[in-house]
């Protein structure tokens, strides 16, 4: 194996660079992701039986399309539409990459709110607590300690996915390393310290969830 | 109508329900008097959980009327047809009521003076002040004043449902529905709560309603007890005729295979 240790070096400032988009598109995708997710999950079970089709097969339609499919889909619309295309590439990578794991993570909280004892939601009657504080003060609490270990999880995913934007021409760390790599002819060395970054970001925060999961079991 | 003297706290007018196919209960009709203590008996599938579950809009009525102290609860009678009330006015008559539950049900993710406050500031309005201070008395009463800031799942099962009574009691319900509050608990804490609740029939006019397996519990307290079998009233009477010399087999069968 070759390895430089000048290429090296000279990579890493670069590639510390595109990880600041990886990062940016995480957190900000996983801050939509989460609350889209609610927001579905809430829709769908609030909703009347004649409109909550329509989220649910929007949901079912997004889950079953590739991540890239979709990226690329959404910016050549914004392309072809006047007003839309100064949006910068990032951001609908955000937008775009929130919305798709919001699908996933309504089907986390769909599950936590159904994993709430019947018996919480007579006791809230019982005390004629009305429906919206009911699932503030009671439901939600509840079903969120049994979902967030998974929203923590879905994080770590799209993390893993946000390679995909280079598909949308946004640079973040595996484009960086990829054009380092070509320029110098340093794949080796790119490739590898873009690995390294990634596990030094995902690891802690597996590491950190685990920690928040056992907390949250214990009242 | 307004209420006098002479109206029920509860009354049931030709009440109906039925799950699905089955009919559980079907014509019934009975009235409470207010600060009457009632036990309900019966074998298991009388009904008698269902008619406090009726009264708690826990289930919905498929059929006949529910009043409370002369109020329609659930269902009204417009022009000749039965109609449902808004949720908004029902929930405006369960005020009224509290419930405790044979498994207790206390919101797990709050403490035992949060569970208690809860109610009172959202669906009283009180000031926060005014609920906590009620909420240490109602707890000092039922000799928990110590464990407000633990969490339910700290405490023993008989504890645990002593927090739901100060609960309950905390929105000054004038009906008060226990079921079978004793039933879920290791027979050495069954006394502790027996003691609260024998206090709350001494010291307050609370209308009562219970089901219970606790016979003895309920010859002490009840004004009144009823026997249902097939969601019907069998017999009903004082608790010294009904408990020494009930009219009929079924109650005398149901009594003996219980005490």
């Amino acid at each position: 194996m070759i390895w430089n240790w000048e290429f090296a070096a000279e990579a890493l400032p670069l590639l510390l660079r595109g990880f600041g988009n990886t990062l940016i598109a995480t957190v900000a995708g996983t801050v939509i992701a989460a609350i889209l997710g609610l927001v579905i999950a809430v829709a769908i079970r609030g909703l009347p039986r004649s409109v909550n089709w329509i989220v649910r097969l929007l949901q079912a339609f997004i889950r079953n399309t590739p991540l890239v499919v979709q990226l690329l889909f959404i910016y050549y619309l914004f392309a072809g539409i006047p007003g839309l295309v100064d949006v910068p590439a990032l951001v609908i990578g955000i937008i775009v990459i929130g919305v798709h794991y919001a699908t996933y993570m309504s089907e986390s909280y769909r599950a936590g709110i159904d994993a709430v004892p019947q018996g919480q939601r007579e006791a809230a009657i019982a005390l004629s607590l009305p429906p919206v504080r009911t699932f503030r003060d009671v439901i939600l609490p509840q079903a969120l300690r049994a979902t967030i270990p998974s929203l923590g999880n879905y994080a770590v995913a799209m993390f893993k996915d946000t390679p995909f934007l280079f598909a949308i021409s946004v640079i973040e760390l595996v484009t960086t390393a990829q054009q380092f790599g070509a320029a110098k002819f340093a794949y080796t060395e790119a490739f590898t310290l873009a690995g390294l970054i990634f596990l030094a970001a995902s690891y802690p925060t597996s590491l950190l969830i685990q920690r928040l999961e056992r907390r949250l079991a214990t009242y | 109508m307004p209420p006098t003297e002479n109206t029920p706290a509860i009354e049931f007018k030709d009440v109906e329900k039925r799950f699905g196919t089955t009919t559980v209960l079907k014509n019934l009709n009975f009235t409470i008097s207010p600060g009457e203590r009632v036990t309900l008996i019966g074998p298991s599938g009388s009904g008698k959980t269902t008619i406090l579950r009726l009264i708690m809009t826990l289930e919905e009525l498929t059929g006949g009327y529910i009043f409370i102290d002369g109020q329609p609860l659930t269902h009204t009678e417009r022009n000749g047809k039965r109609v449902e009330l808004p949720s908004k006015t029902t929930r405006a008559m369960t005020t009224r009521i509290g419930m405790v539950f044979q498994q207790f049900n206390l919101f797990p993710n709050m403490t035992v003076l949060e569970n208690i406050i809860e109610a009172p500031i959202h669906v009283l309005k009180k000031s926060k002040d005014q609920a906590v201070s009620d909420a240490r008395e109602l707890l000092a009463k039922v000799g928990l004043a110590e464990k407000a800031d633990e969490h339910p799942s700290r405490l023993s099962g008989g504890q645990q449902q002593r927090v739901a009574i100060a609960r309950a009691l905390a929105m000054s319900p004038e009906i008060l529905l226990l079921d079978e509050v004793t039933s879920a608990l290791d027979p050495e804490l069954v006394g502790d709560v027996l003691s609260v609740l024998r206090t709350i029939a001494e010291t307050t006019d609370i209308t009562m309603l219970l089901v219970t397996h606790e016979m003895q519990f309920a010859r002490e307290v009840s004004d009144r007890v009823m026997m249902f079998d097939g969601g019907q009233v069998l017999e009903e009477g004082p608790p010294s005729q009904i408990f020494s010399s009930p009219r009929h087999d079924r109650t005398r069968s149901f009594l003996s295979s219980v005490q």
